[in-house]
């Protein structure tokens, strides 16, 4: 186990550079996820942790050693792959043991350790055979086994649930937890689904188009997201927007749509009047109130725990989820308040939180 | 509800299918109908000129005689012939020399075009040269190539002080010999090469990356990963590489006619030379019937081989 340092790492491609120099500060036993859209550099910067692609600049270092420029096997990391890349012609055992047998490790070494792995994986009656014959969570816990089985300083894993279907997903989503929270290791996961980071991480680092948008814990994005980008991001459904302009009425700050509907905010935030700013409200934060915004039913969703309701307020499309169970039909008005206190604000221009 | 309500529906009674209405649309059927002309041309094409050939080989035909069966006379014949004999090791060494190397430079070839590198795809045309070319023409450009006295070869070495006399390429047996074989994995190697590093590919770039994290070095990502993988399509190419090579004609035609003194005859030049040019189809025939066991035992040795990779590779189970 080891912490990991990332420091103003920088990537390009020829003259294009997809990194613009991030930071990120690893502990020792920490999941950390990466999140992002897609072609945000996630990906980019999991594969220059492991050595598979060159560092255009800064430093990453795994315990106290700068690695920039130590061969991949030497960095004493286990990466799974999005396709799992298991060796085809290798059964369940010797894709486990590969890595062992090119040490020249010996054989009842080789043997304990890979019964081990795959124990702890529930793999142990799967070893004699080849990839083909499994099923994809079998696949996927074989590629675990692997990097298990190497006993590394960190695990790196690159989109490991895309390819399972969604049941399946939710189901591995635990082990993988389960399975850091019992081995301890240093761990660096990248997806681009926010659920995913959500659900495992320690820390999350959102990444947007070669920049890191905000590093923090899960919870901490959701409730204080740094900027519309994140709070877009994390969350679903997610955020809804609303565009308008800072107004204060008699010491009551307001938001005031294109439209003219105003909206009541708690604080006053430290910006003039005037100023073109975007609301942010998460979908469970409205509630239906006399007092509220009007809005015309779209679409009604009952999920039966939760109805969701897909409405029109103020000329902008909005998504509010209520426990209760209503019965709204569509067309139907209805008075949409969101709840002052958790609002969020953020600049029109730059998209900071205000 | 009564029964009387049934045979209403049914006023028009179904009239059974007559027996060539049934085996037009009969499912099994149908599967016939759909093999009929690649059965004719399978067997207009290949099946009856390989039995004519066979049969011929029974017989003591001559061109412009009808010929009588005589059974196995000659074979008795090539028994105590040693030219045929001399024309089945230079075959055998033919072959197995030529797709030897084949394979090596071939592969060789295909690891070296699969790499990352500078004006690739016109490196690739330009590999695919020699398969391209005309064999006739290749093997006239040969010909000019080893001729005793306007050698490239010679004169080069000559030039440079290697050599003082002109070397007798396709006069000496054993010159003629290596001379042929060069020509001929000259013209294989962009099969092999193309075909393999097809085949190369294919394998997914997140296993060599696996293999790396791993800790493999490059040879052992070769030996491990690549080769492994690649057995099939090696096999194939292997197979097809030895059945053109062992089945070779126009090549040595071309350059040597078998000579001299039936150094470079093989079993196909020696088989067209006594039957179209001596006459005598039934014994060209017999020789040509001879390859028989050799292509069958180079295709069952592939198949046998292919058999355990898919095995292996677990396709055999999907």
């Amino acid at each position: 186990m080891a912490s990991v340092d990332i420091r103003d790492v920088r990537k390009s491609y020829g003259s294009v550079e997809v990194l613009h120099g991030v930071s990120v500060p690893i502990k020792n036993g920490e999941f950390v996820v990466l999140v992002g859209p897609s072609g945000c550099g996630k990906s980019t910067l999991l594969r220059m942790i492991a050595g598979l692609e060159n560092i255009t600049g800064g430093t990453v270092s795994i315990g106290d050693r700068v690695v920039n420029n130590i061969h991949p096997k030497e960095r004493d990391i286990a990466m799974v792959f999005q396709n799992y890349a298991l060796y085809p012609h290798m059964t369940v055992a010797d894709n486990m043991a590969f890595s062992l047998k090119l040490k020249n490790t010996d054989k009842a070494i080789i043997k304990a350790q890979v019964d081990k792995a795959a124990g702890i994986l529930g793999l142990g009656n799967l070893l004699d055979r080849y990839p083909r014959q499994l099923s994809g969570g079998q696949r996927q816990r074989v590629a675990m086994g692997r990097a298990i089985v190497r006993d590394p300083q960190v695990f790196l894993f690159d989109e490991p649930l895309s390819n399972l279907d969604a049941k399946l997903r939710v189901a591995m989503r635990a082990e993988i937890k389960e399975l850091h929270q019992r081995l301890k290791t240093t761990t660096i996961y990248v997806t681009h689904d926010q659920i995913e980071a959500m659900t495992m991480a320690d820390k999350i680092v959102v990444m947007h188009d070669g920049y890191i948008e905000q590093i923090g814990a899960p919870l901490d994005l959701y409730d204080n997201p740094q900027n519309q980008f994140v709070a877009g991001f994390i969350g679903s459904p997610s955020m809804n927007f609303i565009n308008g302009t800072l107004r204060v009425e008699g010491g009551q700050p307001m938001l005031e749509t294109a439209s003219g509907t105003k909206m009541p905010l708690a604080s006053a935030p430290s910006a003039s009047a005037g100023r073109a700013i975007v609301s942010g409200v998460r979908p469970e934060h409205f509630t239906i109130a006399d007092d509220g915004v009007d809005a015309e039913v779209i679409v009604v969703e009952p999920t039966g725990s939760e109805t969701q309701l897909v409405a029109k307020m103020a000329g902008h499309d909005i998504v509010a989820i209520f426990r209760e169970r209503y019965d709204f039909q569509p067309g139907q008005k209805v008075k949409l308040k969101p709840r002052p206190d958790v609002v969020h604000l953020f600049d029109k221009e730059t998209g900071k939180r205000i | 509800m009564t029964d009387a309500a049934l045979p209403a529906t049914r006023d028009r009674p179904m009239r059974e299918p007559t027996s060539w209405e049934r085996l037009r649309s009969n499912r099994d059927w149908l599967g016939f109908w759909f093999m009929v002309p690649t059965v004719l041309l399978l067997g207009v094409f290949l099946a009856y000129p390989l039995f004519l050939g066979i049969w011929l080989s029974f017989t003591n035909t001559k061109i412009g005689r009808v010929g009588k069966f005589i059974g196995l006379e000659n074979y008795e014949w090539l028994m105590d012939d040693k030219v045929f004999w001399l024309s089945v090791t230079n075959t055998l060494l033919y072959t197995v020399v030529a797709s030897v190397a084949k394979f090596a430079i071939g592969l060789y070839l295909a690891l070296l075009l699969n790499k990352h590198m500078p004006f690739k795809a016109m490196i690739r045309a330009v590999v695919l040269i020699p398969f391209i070319v005309p064999t006739v023409l290749s093997a006239i450009a040969f010909w000019w190539i080893y001729d005793s006295q306007f050698s490239i070869v010679s004169w080069l070495l000559r030039k440079a002080g290697f050599i003082t006399t002109n070397i007798n390429f396709l006069g000496d047996p054993w010159n003629a010999r290596w001379s042929t074989i060069f020509a001929n994995v000259w013209r294989g190697i962009p099969f092999v090469a193309i075909t393999l590093l097809a085949g190369l590919q294919t394998v997914s770039p997140s296993l060599y990356e696996a293999a790396t994290l791993d800790g493999a070095t490059g040879w052992q990502r070769f030996r491990y990963i690549t080769y492994p993988i690649l057995t099939p399509i090696i096999a194939v190419v292997m197979t097809f590489s030895v059945l053109f090579t062992f089945t070779d004609f126009q090549l040595i035609w071309a350059m040597t006619r078998g000579g001299p003194v039936n150094a470079t005859h093989l079993m196909a030049t020696l088989s067209y030379q006594r039957a179209i040019l001596g006459g005598n189809m039934g014994e060209g025939a017999a020789i040509a019937t001879a390859m028989i066991p050799f292509l069958l035992a180079a295709v069952l040795v592939s198949w046998f081989g292919l058999q355990r990779r898919k095995w292996q590779a677990g396709v055999g189970n999907d």
